[in-house]
């Protein structure tokens, strides 16, 4: 909401200086986002007169004009624009004028020759005075304005605007009366607002009027004025008001109700009264009937739309926008005039819904007065026969539902008041700002009975009237308090396996973390995870971040071939986030995913270690000591086929009962669509399945000597590893406390088609030590478990 | 046969000479092994007559101390430039950086969010999470915005043809927190929040945190006193000037918007600021009794307040980072500045 300071400062009656005025507008509630000058700080511009106007000699789009500045002078000016012509009214710089640039430089007025022409001044456009952004031409100003008035005075320029950003629950203060009587209200000021007296009436023909939805439209004010001047100019203080407020002037009658809206937040419409048939019906809309609106689009109703019809159809969309057959025009010489009140609920989205967003939605559905339609009647009655003459009929106000007039009474209790707000207020403080808020009230044992103004939709329970009172006396009036409470202990249980920890632990390992999109190319992810049951935006803010991810691996892809094509091409990545699919029974699923990618050497360029590439194996050592931290679950890794990875390097990562994620080297075919030149190994983890972890407890520690036997083994080239491991674990002999691979071997000196493999058994007993015979005992029993398992062959 | 003189000037010639242990050990074993030739001196005592024999003995075992005492002495010698001279070999720059796997970092918004949590814990608030897929319910009707409301309409929501939506706050958590957990409530809940908005100062995504206190006794005086003592702790500044400023929120009554002292200029004005001395960081206010109907809780016994701010707007703030869109290129070169 834009509202000059003059015009405020008609209504509002204190000395105070606009800064004050606008800081505690902020503080109360309606921030002041933006203070403009309605003009730049020109000085010497007065109104000219253009008296000739010549071709320029020498110049095709210069003129020569004899201008009038009003204090005895006819000065020659020569001028560009191309709507100057005999008999206007310009603003005129005269010789000695400063007028200030956007680029913060000044422009002075200087006795000047164009094109060998003597120049003795400059006539203004509204950009120049810095009045407007764009204008096409000079200012033209009516041709009542006083020749050598300096402009400044003449258009009242010695005035600001601020602009305010009005909340959705305060519809009251989309208007001068509603600003002003807020800021009477946080200021503690006197508000005069003068009375509109009702019209004198002419002839007493009225219109009928018909509300059969008497439950979306309660109350309707309409009168007839007829013969208007229709080609009335709007005055010139009229024109600056709405301009200082954004609205750009359009017809007299136009103008007014427009103005009317802006001073009383009343939003009205005028009709062409000779193009209406019979009488108006307020209703809702049969579905697919159409209107033309005013803004040039034809709309098709639904019918939950409620219209302002005649005989025949929808003449207007009720609250939002008339309709373009029945308005005003340069004919028109009949009006009937609309101040209705619609009920918000039934004007609220209805604009959205239609995709647009008027002056008049804006205010009905946050609520208009409803004591407010014959005011505005008489308002813009008044306006529209000073300024368009025209004779008055009979002002007829249909009310449907008076209930709308009354406001329920709201309980305001003084301990509420000290528990929501944590101080005590005293009784008078409390009475005082009711009588500010203009609410009528009635105090009991009890507290007060609160009647809240009409126009204060926002006011319906206690808290709203808590709230009043706080922010009219200033939320700066609460001290902030911090009391000391029963102590909470906030600690994770010690079996969780944290998130920051998992963090941590890849930090350690060279890891960034990543922070991507939720939102992802369909792309990617048909690409990634194909027959995901990816869930789809309906409104996307752009087609490649149309899918809800399935994987966290499109993102990081992304992401490394942001830094690859930026010179950085060992990049190791992790995210922690959502992941979503479409569920079942259209319960959408997120899994919180921890996801990673790896590429690039193995350590960042160094003088003192043997880099290399990282491989699968870098991979899964990072993967293992994430697993690491699940004590208490087993975690196995098995080859699997999976559409992003490389058939040979992908596993899939598993708990005795559940799937916990994949790993593996990205597809070539993937890595090469992706433009990425070098290998990328990413991991994927369901963090649901890694929540838990296993309480640390003590075992024995065996006093006896542990003995360490090596077997080197010859099995066949595809034994996998976890097979040689399954082979001894089924041994189980409680000896054995711990076997690993140590070498594996393929090439010279092992026949085609077999490796070597070296294991190592740990044995100790804790209760003894170990006889030699015993020890040889386990060994061979686990060498024929390897052999009947896997075929191993002793070397 | 030489005489025991001249053999030890000998002895200590190739003492002094020997210039390695090994050399060394040699000359003791020439002279002081089994065979050697002070050894074999003292063997031929036996034949001299017994009257010679005392002082002849002395005279050897005089000789041999000294050999000992000399072969230790260059032993000790030999030991010390073996050392000094291994110490010099073994010399290495100690300016090379060292030989290690590189530490990586956790992205700003991590960090803000654990910092975040940390001062709250601290407060007795504990964490809480919800869906990022909410329905209208939870992410509006529940936090008092019915249909059509205008407030829905600064949502700019992301919806899928479900009718489910992004959530567009997390406030929508503390709407879930309330209906399957009794007061009293402390709660924080950091998330991922979703606005259909791409500019050069909004992101679709974004982080936001979320917080709520119900209890029997909270005030708004409560409120002010807790976010007063978090903006302190988070920029680690003891005077923080904030103000509350009146404003609406459809979920909290009254509302208010919070600004904090521009922790760039001191309040004197930048750009950071918009030269108005002030940043508004976060939206706070007591919790509409509608709000906590709609879950359940008895609004006449229990007040409450809830807050919400942007994680990026304060990690931006606190780092210094004025593009909010670096924060999801996850460029290595700006993640790595917060190691």
């Amino acid at each position: 909401m834009k509202v000059s300071e003059k015009w405020l400062r008609e209504w509002i009656d204190t000395p105070l200086a606009l800064d004050v005025i606008a800081d505690k507008l902020t503080m109360s509630g309606c921030e002041v986002e933006a203070r403009d000058a309605v003009a730049t700080a020109f000085t010497n511009i007065v109104v000219g007169h253009v008296l000739e106007r010549e071709k320029h000699p020498d110049a095709d789009k210069l003129s020569v004009c004899k201008v009038d500045n009003g204090r005895g002078e006819i000065l020659q000016i020569v001028c560009g624009a191309s709507n100057v012509r005999a008999g206007i009214k310009v603003p005129l710089a005269l010789i000695g004028a400063v007028l200030p640039l956007p680029d913060g430089t000044d422009l002075k007025i200087k006795k000047g020759k164009l094109r060998g022409v003597e120049s003795f001044g400059m006539l203004c456009s509204s950009t120049e005075l810095g009045m407007s952004d764009k204008s096409d031409g000079l200012l033209e100003l009516p041709d009542d304005a006083p020749v050598g008035m300096d402009i400044r005075e003449y258009l009242k320029l010695n005035d600001e605007v601020i602009e305010l950003a009005i909340t959705a629950n305060r519809g009251d203060c989309m208007s001068m009366i509603g600003v002003a009587r807020e800021t009477a209200l946080v200021m503690d000021v006197p508000l005069n607002v003068p009375e509109i007296p009702a019209q004198t009436i002419q002839h007493t023909d009225t219109f009928p009027v018909d509300l059969q939805a008497a439950d979306a439209c309660p109350r309707y004010v309409g009168r007839i004025i007829r013969n208007i001047n229709p080609q009335a100019a709007t005055p010139i203080w009229m024109q600056e008001k709405l301009r200082r407020a954004g609205v750009r002037s359009i017809s007299a009658t136009v103008d007014v109700t427009n103005y009317v809206l802006l001073e009383l937040g009343q939003p009205m419409h005028a009709f062409d009264l000779d193009k209406l048939q019979s009488g108006i019906v307020v209703r809702y809309a049969n579905a697919g009937e159409t209107l033309k609106l005013l803004d040039g689009q034809t709309a098709t109703l639904r019918n939950d739309t409620l219209v302002i019809a005649d005989a025949t159809q929808p003449v207007a969309m009720a609250g939002i926008m008339g309709g373009e057959p029945t308005s005003v025009t340069d004919a028109t010489r009949n009006v009937f005039l609309e101040s209705a009140h619609f009920r918000p609920a039934k004007i609220m989205g209805k604009a959205r819904s239609y995709g647009l967003q008027t002056d008049s939605s804006a205010r009905f559905e946050r609520g208009v007065d409803p004591d407010m339609p014959v005011k505005a009647m008489e308002r813009a009655t008044q306006l529209i026969v000073s300024v368009c003459g025209g004779e008055v009929g009979t002002l007829v106000d249909t009310v449907a539902d008076t209930s709308i007039l009354q406001r329920k009474a709201i309980l305001l209790r003084p301990e509420r008041i000290r528990r929501v707000l944590g101080i005590t207020m005293a009784a008078a403080t409390v009475e005082g700002v009711l009588v500010r808020l203009n609410c009528t009230f009635t105090s009991s044992d009890a507290g007060w009975q609160v009647q809240a103004p009409l126009a204060r939709f926002d006011l319906n329970i206690e808290e709203d009237l808590i709230e009043e009172l706080a922010r009219v006396r200033g939320y700066d009036s609460i001290p902030a308090e911090l009391r000391p409470r029963a102590p909470r202990i906030t600690q994770p249980s010690e079996t969780a396996v944290r998130r920051e920890h998992l963090r941590q632990l890849l930090v350690a390992r060279g890891y960034q973390e990543a922070v991507t999109f939720s939102f992802v190319d369909p792309k990617m992810e048909h690409l990634l995870a194909p027959g995901a049951d990816n869930i789809a935006l309906a409104n996307p803010i752009s087609a490649d971040l149309g899918v809800m991810r399935s994987t966290l691996w499109s993102g990081l892809l992304r992401a490394v071939t942001y830094n690859v094509n930026r010179q950085q091409s060992r990049v190791r990545l992790f995210e922690i986030g959502p992941a979503f699919s479409q569920g079942e029974a259209g319960k959408p699923q997120q899994k919180t995913m921890l996801s990673g990618v790896l590429t690039g050497n193995l350590y960042p360029e160094q003088w003192g270690q043997v880099n290399r590439n990282v491989d699968f194996y870098d991979l899964k050592g990072d993967v293992e000591t994430l697993l690491e931290q699940v004590t208490g679950t087993s975690f196995y890794f098995a080859p699997v086929a999976h559409a992003a990875l490389h058939p040979g390097q992908s596993a899939e990562i598993m708990t005795e009962t559940a799937v916990v994620g994949w790993m593996g080297m990205l597809h070539p075919r993937i890595e090469e669509q992706l433009g990425l030149e070098q290998p990328v190994y990413v991991f994927e983890l369901d963090m649901s399945l890694l929540m838990q972890r296993a309480l640390p407890k003590y075992q024995a520690i065996s006093k006896f000597p542990a003995i360490r036997r090596d077997l080197a083994l010859l099995v066949r080239e595809d034994t996998l590893a976890v097979a040689l491991e399954n082979a001894v674990k089924k041994t189980a002999i409680p000896q054995l406390m711990s076997y690993y691979l140590f070498d594996v071997y393929t090439g010279k000196g092992i026949p085609e088609g077999q490796k070597s493999v070296a294991l190592s058994l740990i044995i100790q007993d804790a209760t003894r030590t170990l006889e030699d015979a015993e020890v040889n005992r386990i060994v061979d029993t686990v060498i024929t478990s390897l052999q009947d398992e896997v075929g191993a062959v002793l070397r | 046969m030489q005489s025991l003189l001249e053999l030890m000037g000998v002895a200590h010639e190739q003492i002094s000479q020997a210039v390695s242990l090994t050399a060394l050990d040699q000359v003791r074993v020439q002279y002081l092994g089994k065979t050697g030739l002070l050894t074999e001196q003292l063997k031929q005592l036996g034949k001299l007559p017994h009257e010679e024999r005392k002082a002849a003995g002395a005279e050897i075992n005089t000789a041999k101390q000294a050999l000992t005492l000399a072969l230790d002495e260059r032993k000790q010698s030999l030991q010390v430039e073996a050392l000094n001279a291994r110490l010099q070999a073994e010399k290495v720059d100690v300016t090379l950086p060292g030989r290690r796997m590189d530490t990586g970092s956790l992205h700003p918004v991590t960090q803000t969010i654990q910092r975040i949590s940390e001062i709250f814990a601290q407060l007795g608030f504990s964490l809480a999470e919800g869906p990022e897929i909410e329905d209208d319910f939870h992410n509006f009707t529940a936090l008092n915005i019915p249909e059509s409301h205008p407030a829905r309409a600064m949502h700019d929501t992301f919806y899928m043809d479900s009718g489910l939506l992004l959530r567009t706050h997390t406030s929508s958590v503390q709407v879930r927190h309330m209906e399957n957990n009794p007061p009293p409530l402390r709660i924080i809940s950091p998330g991922r929040v979703y606005r259909c908005d791409s500019d050069m100062t909004h992101s679709p995504m974004f982080h936001q945190v979320e917080g709520l206190m119900v209890d029997e006794d909270v005030t708004f005086a409560d409120l002010k006193g807790i976010l007063e003592a978090f903006f302190k702790a988070f920029f680690e500044v003891d005077e923080l000037p904030t103000r509350f400023r009146a404003t609406f929120f459809p979920f909290t009554e009254p509302s208010a918007e919070t600004d904090i002292q521009c922790v760039h200029c001191g309040g004197d004005g930048c750009r950071v600021c918009k030269g108005t001395g002030w940043l508004e960081v976060m939206g706070c206010g007591m919790v509409h009794p509608n709000v906590l109907k709609n879950v359940g809780i008895d609004s006449e016994k229990y007040t409450g307040f809830a807050f919400g701010f942007g994680v990026e707007r304060l990690a931006m703030l606190r780092y210094q980072i004025n593009d909010l869109r670096v924060m999801f290129d996850n460029d290595v070169r700006f993640l790595k500045q917060f190691g």
